[in-house]
């Protein structure tokens, strides 16, 4: 074949120019593929460093303990809207996970068949609804019977997305223990639940939590699903059916308005939400990899 | 290990169990572990897997439910407009006529855009991290690839905000108005917010999405199907074209419905950037507006039943569509990472 023929002789600085070609396309694309990746990269290295530069730079002790000012006035913080992201997350937390985990559990210990395929397949589809749709559903459910919107709107919205990230990583994290495990501890006569629980969601824990953080991750600067659920709020709040401020959508707010001040805020705001995010997930995690002997 | 499943029913207990105390066992004589009766947790087995199950449904419950609410309040708008809903070009609160084609064009734009600038970089960075890069590189790479799918919407709006749309105001419509300003498609003034913009920022948010299930495709490749075009004597493009992107077109395709899903759903960068105007332009530096942008503008200032059925009615049509380009992209990656690639021997 002249193909092989041509490789060998560029060797010897006798390159028909077939091989040329080849070699030429070869290396243009190498080339294509390395520019890619720094198209890529670059956008994220200037959002991370922008967002370093202007949130660092905009932070100060104020944003931190105090409520919005009034329009136009300079000064004044987030500090409602820090607690009221850390509550609403909050619940959705301790609506979502016991679904989401228990969800999971069926699917990995009696979903082996027609019905959990569907189970499965709905959790995926959800998984692909868009936030702005769930925003819509938790005002139907919720704030509509409740006639204002409330803290508990975000949080359902929130749980909603939550649930099916958290149960199809439960329910992988599940699989992942050895059969023998769960046979053991038939043999030694506990009963399946007792097993589920005590045997086979321990040794996963260390996943499970995973699948668990990383919902809480994505849901965590969601802004879209608390637009018309918790609607924000410029004073404290933590009761469960009031409006309540939260980061994202004080960011939001902040981004649009004119004033520099506000802008500044926002940044701030943003600095201290990827922060909060990055600092829990990994709070979390290392007291799971500490308490268990990290089975994932 | 040799461990039997089960115990047997008629082996005597090695050891009292303390746990006998449980009612309605035959007196046997002697103290027997309940478990070994078969009776013992049967109770507490039905109770968890029906708490267990009842999460489950609560899963399917939650779809049900979502379609139900959509549904049901999209009802007024349905009934006042029909199909013309999704071909009418006015959106005039005012007058309660409503119609929904400049928000289906501006999604469908934004999103083909999104695509049209995503789908090179992302299969680039794919092929790149498996096939070409140094080992040593390829964790972090794919590392920092994803860290861009945990920046929340927000985040990229605010940047976009203030770092994108100056520069493309500044420089790069400018010079796309010069050079191309002959095909239509990059007139008007440049002034940043545009459909060309929220194209932009959709790109950057979709790439991490396309480009980690490109590489888990290309992953799934068989090694011999390169080695045997390396062996036939093709240089390492020809390797990658011939041996791993023809055998991967299915995932990679499967990959980009998913980006296109998140794309079409995507709120809020995009109602940052994009100008939220109800009309349909032809050139990309005019504004434009989405479904979902629409929805977080207006739905909580929405006045009158009509009004609020019409933004859910498109609410309904942003859920079908999504789930239907959902369903079909996890088909496709279904199809490829499961069984083997679908032509190992092209």
């Amino acid at each position: 074949m002249p193909e092989t023929a041509t490789i060998k002789s560029s060797a010897t600085h006798t390159v028909p120019k077939i091989a040329l070609r080849r070699r030429i396309t070869d290396h243009v694309m190498t080339g294509a593929a390395v520019l890619t990746v720094i198209l890529v990269l670059a956008p994220l290295v200037a959002i991370f460093a922008y967002l370093i530069y202007r949130g660092v730079g905009s932070l100060n002790w104020a944003f931190l303990t105090q409520t919005p000012k009034p329009v136009g006035e300079a000064g004044g913080g987030m500090a409602n809207a820090i607690v009221g992201s850390a509550f609403i997350l909050a619940l959705a937390s301790i609506i979502g996970v016991p679904v989401g985990v228990g969800a999971g559990i069926y699917l990995a210990e009696f979903g082996r068949n027609r019905f959990g395929d569907i189970i499965r397949f709905t959790a995926d589809v959800l998984n692909g609804v868009p936030s702005i749709v769930i925003g819509i559903v938790a005002y139907a459910i919720v704030v509509l019977s409740q006639k204002h919107f409330s803290a508990l709107a975000g949080g359902v919205a929130l749980a909603i997305m939550m649930i099916p990230t958290i149960t199809r990583t439960t329910e992988e994290m599940l699989l992942l223990v050895p059969q023998a495990l769960r046979e053991a501890a038939y043999g030694l006569g506990i009963p399946r639940w007792r097993t589920t629980l005590s045997i086979t969601l321990r040794t996963a824990t260390s996943g499970v939590i995973t699948g668990i953080m990383l919902a809480f991750a994505r849901v965590a600067g969601e802004t879209a699903p608390l637009l018309f659920t918790a609607f924000g709020n410029q004073f404290w709040n933590l009761k469960v059916t009031e409006p309540t401020a939260a980061l994202p959508l004080q960011i939001y707010t902040y981004a649009l308005s004119p004033y520099d001040d506000w802008h500044r805020q926002a940044w701030a705001g943003a600095f201290v939400l990827i922060v909060l995010i990055v600092t829990s997930v990994a709070a979390v995690r290392f007291a799971v990899r500490r308490g268990t002997f990290g089975a994932a | 290990m040799a461990i039997p499943a089960l115990p047997r029913p008629d082996m005597p207990a090695p050891q009292p169990v303390e746990a006998t105390k449980v009612s309605g066992l035959p007196p046997t004589g002697r103290e027997v572990a309940p478990f070994l009766r078969g009776t013992s947790g049967e109770t507490g087995d039905r109770i968890f897997k029906s708490a267990m199950l009842v999460c489950g449904l609560a899963v399917l419950a939650i779809l049900v439910l979502i379609v139900y609410e959509l549904m049901l309040r999209s009802g007024p708008s349905w009934h006042a407009f029909g199909f013309k809903f999704f071909a009418g070009h006015d959106w005039d609160p005012v007058n309660e006529h409503f119609g929904a084609l400049p928000f289906i064009y501006g999604t469908l734009v934004s999103s083909f855009l999104a695509l049209l600038i995503a789908v090179p970089l992302s299969i680039g960075v794919a092929v790149f991290t498996t096939e070409m890069c140094p080992a040593a590189l390829r964790g972090p790479l794919s590392f920092f690839v994803e860290l861009l799918a945990a920046i929340p919407s927000v985040v990229y709006g605010l940047w976009a905000i203030f770092v994108l749309i100056p520069l493309l105001s500044h420089y790069v419509q400018p010079f796309l108005s010069k050079t191309f300003g002959w095909t239509g498609l990059f007139v008007g003034p440049p002034y940043g917010i545009s459909m060309l913009a929220a194209g932009i920022i959709l790109s950057i948010m979709i790439i991490p999405i396309i480009s980690s299930i490109t590489r888990e495709v290309l992953m799934v490749v068989p090694q011999h199907q390169r080695e045997a075009a390396l062996a036939l004597g093709a240089t390492r493009w020809e390797m990658i074209r011939v041996g791993v992107l023809r055998n991967a077109r299915a995932g990679i395709m499967g990959g980009i419905i998913l980006g296109l899903g998140r794309a079409l759903g995507e709120t809020m960068a995009v109602t940052m950037v994009i100008g939220n105007r109800p009309e349909i332009a032809k050139s990309l530096f005019a504004p434009g507006y989405t479904m979902a942008s629409v929805l977080a503008n207006e739905f909580s200032e929405a006045t009158g039943d009509v009004y609020l059925s019409a933004l859910i009615e498109i609410g309904l049509a942003l859920f079908l569509v999504t789930i239907v380009v959902n369903a079909l992209a996890r088909l496709l990656v279904w199809t490829v990472t499961r069984g083997q690639p679908s032509r190992a021997n092209a």
